[in-house]
């Protein structure tokens, strides 16, 4: 194996089609911005592959001999003082498995995305802006040093940006895009702090230097270390969608569904738990900064769980379900089972992705509507489109042998054997995957069984703030659209390829992952359960997807209407979760707001008219001022002129006279007789 | 032999006599007579130092003066005409056709 994998065009692949597309994409042909648009995102997966298996077919002693392969540029990024940056590309067990995910996954939504956007006046914007988030998003998982990293960060930041508010004629996608990009600035800020402790602890942001000293030093803990843990975590939840900082990732359903599937759903938010698994040496000196995650994503998955069992729009119940399983990744990494947490990372990546894109297709089938309570029956009129979601919801809800089976099983146990807390934080994942496979199971029937309840009367009667949501050209396709149709085959066929990845993804099983990943992310210490413990959590665990699956099912199917009953009789905790714990509203209200009030008052009154209007109006008074004055001088009467001449001149005179020989002018007058 | 202050003081009353006039006189030419004062003024106290240092230049200069003086008195005189014949006045506080 030598240095000949050409990392650097992964990237560079992407940004290529975005250079193309973005410049040239309104006077190309069609098809020659969907090649273009397919092509970059295919090639980086190739080489990807390439990578893969080059590694894995050369060594001795399989991968793990020349993992991690670093590729470093040799002109340096930053050079200043001690401090020197390259650009570094890092290609290890990790950042493999996060570059088959991002290319694989962004390839298959790509194509998804030639059959949803089909029609759109702005194809090709909408591809170079995907071309842009697969550049960024590679340039961030394979960044060898923080800084890097966080330049893929910041760009895939960008990317969702562009993306959310991808119809900007609608007010609601570009304040949604507004409000992902200042929460993110938020948790941004939170990372750069940790860069600068990173850089003034260790003088260093190579990824591989730091573990080095940090090996070197094992005294080396707490302290500074947690301070540093926590700030990358600040950052974390901010790209990561966790509590504090989840509300922007709900919102940002107003892109369009494929991008919701591929930032904000498979790659992108995932981000966090690919940056906490890269910094895991950090994270392993600090047992409290560890704790803190592991409460932070327990609490989200809990918290954003219960606000999906409620929700009716089926990208919302979809994005409410993202950020729960963000937060059991963030579990799983709290209690130190990174392997696991980049488990359930690439196992959620398949049939979130996939859910996403089958809502998608509904949505598409539907003519522009999101509601759940008009959808229904749609399992005759999308046969494709409801069995891959059905592989999905069964997947995500944790039905043996399918992919989130093994994953979350995986955290869960992790949890369990975790020292302290690890029973609660077992105990808040179990009840979570309870409400995770409630919810989805909700999905499921009121979307595909059933009968159809929405129509053109429905939608007329309710359908104001939906049109509001819905895509707008969904929602011109809906006049023509009466009858519910599958999707064309463009949209299938990822569909299918996904579904086959959400059954048959968990099959490596998560102690031969963990084994793979072993020396990326470091093998997991605690004890291991024994067997009889290990299949009665496992029985546990399906046993609560089974008992979601059945409540679910009496509840929407055997006895449709009692929802709504008991939506009535607990009508305080319903609409507490129906308005989302109204965190949107108190986040409005105690930050929003007093920011606003504050600007206003102090930047637009005090700062802006007072001071530096103020001294506008003092320097422009000052001067007419002075010209009113200066004025009178100019009279235009000659006389008055030479007057002041006169005068000038015999000051001047009398002036010199008296600095030269003060006693000059006696001089003069007593002094004649002369010669 | 007359003392240099006698002669500079006879010129710093003919120069003072020459702005007072300027600056209270209506009449354009009476103006213009206090304007030759005031250079005769100049040149009396040149020749007078002239005299006093026995440099030949102060007088060398008082030609300069008498020439440009001249040439003065052609040209205002000249303008002083064209005036008249224009406003058929001389107070000078009533040729302000240039002022705002």
């Amino acid at each position: 194996m030598n240095g000949s994998l050409h990392l650097w065009l992964i990237p560079l692949l992407p940004f290529a089609g975005f250079l193309i597309n973005g410049i040239l994409g309104r006077r190309l042909p069609k098809a020659l911005v969907t090649t273009v648009a397919l092509l970059a995102p295919l090639g980086s997966f190739a080489l990807v592959l390439i990578a893969a298996v080059s590694t894995y077919g050369s060594g001795a002693s399989g991968p793990s001999s020349v993992l991690p392969y670093v590729e470093t540029f040799r002109h340096s990024w930053i050079h200043a003082g001690a401090l020197q940056i390259n650009y570094s590309a890092v290609l290890d067990q990790l950042s493999l498995v996060m570059l088959l995910v991002v290319t694989g996954v962004g390839f298959l939504i790509h194509i998804y995305s030639v059959g949803y956007m089909s029609d759109d006046p702005g194809y090709a914007r909408y591809f170079s802006y995907l071309n842009l988030f697969l550049f960024f998003m590679t340039t961030l998982v394979l960044a060898g040093n923080v800084l890097l990293m966080f330049v893929g960060w910041e760009g895939v930041g960008l990317a969702s940006y562009l993306l959310i508010g991808f119809w900007f004629r609608k007010t609601s996608a570009a304040s949604a895009g507004m409000k992902a990009f200042v929460v993110n600035r938020i948790g941004d800020f939170g990372f750069l702090i940790g860069i600068f402790l990173l850089l003034g602890q260790f003088g260093t942001l190579t990824f591989g230097d730091i573990a080095a000293q940090l090996n070197a030093n094992p005294a080396l803990q707490g302290g500074i270390i947690s301070a540093i843990a926590l700030c990358l975590l600040i950052g974390a939840t901010g790209k990561s969608a966790q509590l504090p900082l989840y509300v922007w990732l709900p919102d940002a359903m107003e892109g369009p569904t494929p991008v919701s599937a591929l930032i904000h759903a498979a790659t992108m938010v995932t981000a966090g738990v690919y940056m906490i698994a890269r910094t895991h040496f950090i994270f392993d000196r600090s047992p409290f900064a560890l704790t803190v995650v592991a409460i932070v994503g327990a609490a989200t998955a809990l918290f954003a769980a219960t606000i999906g069992l409620v929700q009716t729009d089926i990208k919302r119940v979809l994005a409410y379900s993202t950020v729960s399983q963000l937060g059991y990744m963030f579990l799983g990494c709290g209690v130190a089972a990174y392997s696991a947490a980049i488990f359930h990372l690439m196992t959620h990546a398949f049939f979130k992705a996939l859910l996403f894109l089958a809502a998608g297709s509904v949505i598409h089938g539907l003519g522009g509507e999101q509601d759940m309570r008009k959808m229904g029956g749609l399992k005759r009129h999308m046969p494709v489109t409801f069995w891959t979601m059905t592989a999905a919801v069964f997947a995500i809800a944790g039905f043996p042998p399918l992919a989130a089976f093994f994953s979350k099983d995986a955290i869960l146990n992790a949890a369990f054997m975790h020292g302290t807390g690890g029973k609660v934080f077992w105990f808040v994942g179990l009840v979570t995957a309870l409400l995770t496979s409630f919810y989805m199971f909700r999905l499921w029937y009121l979307t595909f069984h059933g009968e159809r309840r929405g129509g053109e009367h429905a939608l007329e009667h309710h359908g104001a703030a939906v049109h509001a949501r819905a895509d707008t050209r969904l929602v011109m396709e809906a006049e023509h659209a009466h009858e519910p149709h599958e999707s064309p085959w463009s949209m299938l066929g990822p569909l299918v390829i996904l579904a086959v990845l959400s059954v048959i993804g968990g099959w490596i099983g998560a102690g031969r992952f963990g084994a793979f990943l072993a020396p990326s992310v470091g093998a997991r210490t605690a004890e291991a359960a024994s067997s009889t413990l290990e299949w009665t959590l496992t029985g546990l665990a399906v046993l609560v997807a089974a008992l979601g699956w059945f409540i679910a099912d009496r509840m929407y199917r055997t006895r449709p209407g009692s929802a709504d009953q008991l939506a009535a009789s607990m009508s305080g905790p319903y609409k507490l979760l129906l308005h989302k714990y109204w965190v949107d509203e108190l986040y409005n209200a105690a930050i929003v707001k007093p920011i606003l009030a504050i600007s206003r008052f102090l930047l637009e009154w005090v700062v802006d008219v007072a001071i530096l209007g103020g001294a506008a109006w003092l320097l422009g008074g000052l001067a007419s001022l002075g010209g009113a004055i200066l004025q009178r001088w100019q009279s235009g009467n000659l006389r008055s002129y030479a007057a002041w001449l006169a005068a000038a001149a015999a000051a001047v005179l009398i002036y010199v006279l008296w600095m030269y020989s003060p006693n000059s002018l006696a001089i003069l007058f007593s002094h004649g007789a002369g010669h | 032999m007359i003392p240099i202050s006698w002669y500079l003081l006879l010129s710093a009353a003919l120069f003072c006599l020459g702005v007072v006039g300027f600056l209270i006189k209506r009449n354009l030419i009476t103006v213009f007579m206090s304007i030759e004062l005031m250079l005769n003024g100049v040149n009396l106290s040149f020749v007078a130092f002239a005299h006093q240092w026995h440099l030949v230049k102060g007088q060398i200069f008082v030609f300069f003066v008498m020439v440009v003086a001249a040439a003065e008195a052609a040209v205002g005189l000249a303008i002083i005409i064209a005036v008249f014949r224009a406003r058929s006045t001389l107070a000078v506080d009533r040729i302000d056709l240039m002022k705002l």
